[in-house]
């Protein structure tokens, strides 16, 4: 199995998503099968191929430096659960 | 034993765009909490960032200053953590293709040597928004008006290896981008910011030491003392037999102390990938080409021409070059005294940048324009009045008055050039001090030179520093030796 169970907990913490303790072995196993089925594809040659950063084949498109937004402060705000001053308030972040 | 720094700078540019890097949303700085910040901006699902044409624009700019290749593909990355400022959970920026490569910069050393200092590369990103840790009702304030701010992230090469040099570099890197135009460079609203990778090694040894890094530094003299501070941590730490562990530091400039920032380990891993949001970047030669043609004269070639134009000194070049609207200023004095450049330059950079200095104000807001004090020293080179009554009257500009010429009429300072004028000074000065002309023909000639400086003194005094000094001293010398 590529991953252990301590590797998928980390991922967990970085993404922040809870996972129950007796799940753990079942992700471990699942995701370790997914890894392991991409992990066929290092088995194709890739010497004369160029990466693909996109799989579209085009390039990015550039926009004028044009102010084209307004203030919709009080609008985007009914969305979140509190706010003072204008600002989003959040669980505190540093104590 | 003896101990060497080394360091290498993280400098963010804040670009000085009008809309954001990747929405229509308005980048001026101080507007009220979140007025300046769209569904883009908040990350809401459904959106799609469109790149803004003028930050590639700029970062090219940079690009070429900096001698850097400009690489005519590149791509933007994810970078993942959360935090509540960073309203998508990661910032766009360019991990695996960045926009610029390997390019350098001269810095100026104390001992008016140059160092080449190389940047390894600048790659183009977004701000994250501002989290305001006050106590709002038990909760932080996130303002989300800088998200999206287009940034350029411009990283050296570990090869300075002093705070001193550190500063150096950083000054050139901001004389470089206001002379460009593409940032403001204001440390303090946040334009430009630094962070420091500093580590030390005993001298001679080749691997480098531990390196922690100091972020988001906001001044140039908190660079210096971060840095010196960092360093002493370090040497101590070592020499006392403990180790420097990596870690992120933040300098407190009250306590002038470096203390680690409270994160968790595994907070370093960002888990980058291509951002599939955002299409890979082209552009061709024509594009580069136009933009070079596009570059204003830079601090480095404006210091030649100064010095071949105008016979300046390499120092004073170099300090009239620190910043494009200093330089203006100058060459604008030359045109309106038409007189010796070296006469603007000593006034520019003495008289000038002095009261500047002492009046905590800068160029653009200075009391006295360079066509006053142009019509000044035009004064002064056609012998209207001497270099010391200029000062009075540079004083008088300072203090709102009108014209050098004005002043002048006005304080009737015009300076006396009459010979029997002078004359009649020279006689009754000579007079009124008959023991002092006594024992100045008695002394040797060694004395007589401090002596017959009592005389010139007593002269200006009695003309109120108007009399011409050389035929002062030529009218005094006479009646004295005869």
């Amino acid at each position: 199995m590529p991953l252990d169970e301590n590797q998928v907990n980390n991922i967990a913490q970085l993404a922040h998503i809870e996972i129950n303790p007796e799940d753990i072995s079942h992700y471990t196993r699942d995701i370790s099968n997914i890894l392991d089925m991409v992990k066929q594809l290092e088995q194709a040659s890739t010497t004369d191929i160029e990466p693909l950063s996109n799989p579209l084949e085009q390039i990015q498109r550039l926009r004028a430096d044009v102010v084209t937004e307004s203030n919709q402060r009080d609008k985007l705000q009914e969305n979140a659960p509190l706010t003072e001053k204008g600002l989003f308030l959040v669980p505190k972040v540093i104590e | 034993m003896n101990w060497e720094t080394v360091i290498g700078l993280e400098v963010h540019v804040q670009l000085a765009t009008k809309s954001k890097i990747f929405s229509g949303s308005s980048t001026t700085f101080g507007a009220e909490a979140n007025t300046q910040a769209s569904l883009i901006d908040l990350g809401m699902p459904g959106t799609l960032p469109v790149f803004n044409e003028e930050a590639l624009r700029m970062a090219v700019k940079f690009g070429l200053a900096s001698h850097s290749s400009i690489n005519h593909r590149s791509a933007f990355d994810r970078k993942n953590y959360f935090y509540p400022d960073l309203p998508k959970g990661y910032q766009t920026t360019q991990l695996h293709e960045a926009i610029v490569n390997h390019g350098y910069v001269d810095i100026p050393l104390e001992n008016n040597e140059y160092k080449r200092i190389n940047v390894l590369r600048a790659h183009l990103e977004e701000d994250a928004g501002k989290s305001l840790h006050e106590d709002f009702q038990g909760h932080s304030g996130i303002d989300l008006n800088r998200a999206g701010t287009p940034l350029i992230e411009i990283v050296s090469e570990p090869e300075l290896s002093n705070a001193k040099e550190a500063v150096a570099y950083l000054r050139i890197i901001h004389t470089l981008i206001r002379y460009l135009g593409i940032s403001d460079g204001n440390m303090a609203e946040g334009s430009m910011r630094c962070d420091a990778n500093v580590s030390v090694r005993p001298v001679g040894q080749k691997e480098l030491g531990t390196r922690t890094e100091i972020k988001n530094i906001n001044s140039f003299r908190f660079v210096e003392r971060a840095i010196n501070t960092e360093v002493e941590r370090q040497i101590d730490l070592i020499e006392s037999g403990g180790r420097v562990i990596q870690a992120t530091r933040l300098y407190d400039s009250i306590k002038n102390e470096t203390r680690p920032m409270r994160s968790k380990e595994e907070a370093n891993d960002y888990r980058y990938f291509p951002c599939p949001d955002l299409l890979p970047i082209e552009i061709d030669d024509a594009y580069i080409e136009a933009v070079r043609d596009s570059l204003p004269e830079l601090p480095d070639q404006k210091a030649t021409r100064f010095q071949k134009d105008y016979q300046l000194s390499a120092y004073d070049a170099e300090v009239l070059v620190v910043s494009r609207e200093l330089a203006d200023y100058f060459e604008r004095c030359v045109q309106t005294s038409k007189a010796d450049a070296k006469l603007c330059a000593n006034w520019v950079t003495g008289t000038l940048l002095g009261a500047l200095n002492k009046g905590a104000t800068d160029i653009e807001q200075s009391p006295v324009s360079a066509e006053k004090l142009g019509g000044l020293i035009a004064r002064i080179a056609d012998s209207t009045i001497s270099g010391k009554i200029a000062k009075t009257v540079f004083d008088a500009l300072w203090d709102g008055a009108n014209s050098a010429d004005e002043v002048i009429e006005k304080e009737g300072l015009r300076q006396v050039t009459d010979s029997s004028a002078i004359q009649g000074l020279v006689n009754e000065v000579v007079d009124q001090n008959p023991e002092q002309v006594e024992s100045y023909r008695a002394a040797d000639e060694k004395k007589r030179k401090k002596m017959f400086g009592f005389f010139v003194g007593q002269i200006m005094k009695a003309s109120k520093g108007k009399a011409n000094p050389q035929q002062v001293n030529q009218l005094l010398l006479e009646k004295l030796e005869k």
